[in-house]
């Protein structure tokens, strides 16, 4: 890889100050950008890593049962953590679908996230979570909804200089459920990611999130299939429809590991799919 | 390029050093230092070959940078022996004949050294879907399962 000038600042505003120049890039866990060096995609004149800055790691839950996740957190501890697994399930088994343990143990969910692949395997979970993004710049603080923060392929909303610093998670699903259609069991990229979250009251779902990777430019929600469901008792044709709404929500494309028109009939059986598992989960 | 001090403790051993922010962990390890033990296999972090264990964590030292780690406690291969008694892992490697070309076993030896010892409880399935990140091109990964769970097995019974 070609050299570079290499910073490790200590605060937000610094990282922030180095981060506007240009052709600087900025180093989390790595796996991303380091992959993207090697191969000469990425060029970098300075990496400034975050891992000096205090106060971005780590997930904690909030007396009103939200929970925080630091972007700096790694994946793996996502992955184990038990508040996550309890309230956010499917953002757990989102990131447990990441590359391996080696890989996230170095990976952290702010770089799964601000990378902006369609693919990314937390970014369902989030979006099925409602999660809002916070964001640190010169211009001071901001806070973007997920479902806001991506415009393409790699392209996101953050403006020179600004840094996502930490997930909102605001409430807790009843039980959710993420599905990574795939060929092998680790170490593969999702040919769609589905995450579904429901809240349950009295047999009615009182709300649902549906977050599709994959299948669209960006990630995106299912709000269509969000809207059927809300209000309504959980039937087997209501789940059918849903999947339907979701199907027509995405856009996908051919490319050589599956085809378009696959992509969007899985949609909605991983839809109707991971609604069911999500239901149980609710109810148990 | 402006080269950056580092203090790597590598095995308990303490090296100061002076390296290029490009060079990873991996690259220091073996040319800067001269633990060849940990290899290079594709370099992009799918074939595990290179991992090492940083802070207690398995991690493939391709895709980390050497200034990133510095005051962290790094162990390779060359590590696990202690007073020339090898680890069980790796007696077990030997035992079970997990090992052919050797080439992607001190990736899967320390791989496997953190997964016995954070829960040598773990299921054969639980094994294999933790080790998904090592490739191995000669054993079909057969014995390397049984080395993993033998060490597992001894561990469980000397606690």
């Amino acid at each position: 890889m070609k050299n570079f000038e290499y910073f490790e600042p200590n605060t937000l505003a610094e990282a922030s100050r180095l981060f506007a120049e240009e052709h600087a890039q900025l180093l989390a866990g790595g796996t991303d950008l380091i992959i993207g060096m090697k191969a000469y995609t990425e060029t970098p004149q300075s990496v400034i890593s975050l891992q000096n800055i205090p106060g971005l790691t780590g997930i904690t839950k909030d007396s009103d049962e939200s929970i925080t996740i630091g972007a700096m957190t790694k994946v793996r501890e996502v992955e184990l953590s038990e508040d996550i697994l309890k309230h956010h399930t499917a953002l757990a088994e989102g990131a447990s679908e990441i590359g391996s343990i080696q890989i996230r143990n170095l990976a952290t969910i702010g770089g799964n996230i601000a990378h902006a692949s369609p693919a990314a395997d937390t970014v369902a979970g989030l979006l099925a979570a409602d999660a809002q993004v916070h964001i640190s710049g010169a211009d001071g603080e901001r806070t973007v909804p997920i479902n806001e923060l991506f415009t393409g392929p790699g392209q996101t909303v953050l403006t020179p200089g600004e840094i996502i610093t930490q997930f909102r998670l605001p409430s807790p699903a009843s039980g959710s459920h993420y599905i990574k259609h795939k060929i092998r069991e680790v170490m593969d990229l999702a040919f769609i990611g589905v995450a579904s979250a429901v809240n349950v009251d009295n047999g009615t779902i009182t709300d649902a999130r549906i977050g599709l990777a994959a299948v669209a430019p960006t990630p995106i929600r299912a709000i269509a299939a969000e809207e059927l469901l809300k209000g309504n008792e959980p039937t087997d044709e209501l789940l059918t429809q849903a999947g339907e709404a979701a199907a027509a929500a995405s856009s996908p494309i051919s490319d050589l590991r599956c085809s378009a028109e696959h992509r969007k009939e899985m949609v909605n059986v991983l839809t109707r799919r991971t609604l069911q598992y999500a239901l149980e989960r609710a109810r148990n | 390029m402006t080269k950056h001090p580092v203090n790597l403790k590598v095995n308990g051993d303490e090296h100061d050093l002076l390296i290029e922010p490009r060079k990873t962990l991996l690259a220091v390890l073996r040319d800067t230092i001269g633990l060849t033990g940990t290899k290079e296999g594709c370099s992009t972090g799918d074939c595990g070959a290179c991992t090492v264990i940083v802070d207690g964590k398995a991690v493939t030292s391709c895709m980390v940078l050497g200034v990133t780690v510095s005051g962290k406690e790094i162990t390779t291969i060359e590590g696990l022996a202690s007073d020339g008694e090898l680890h069980p892992i790796q007696q077990a490697f030997i035992d079970t004949g997990g090992y052919q070309c050797g080439f992607c076993t001190p990736g899967f030896i320390m791989a496997s050294k953190v997964l016995v010892d954070e829960n040598p409880n773990r299921t054969e399935e639980e094994f294999r879907h933790a080790l998904g990140g090592n490739i191995c091109r000669c054993t079909g990964y057969t014995k390397i399962l049984e080395a993993v769970i033998q060490a597992a097995e001894e561990i469980r019974t000397a606690s």
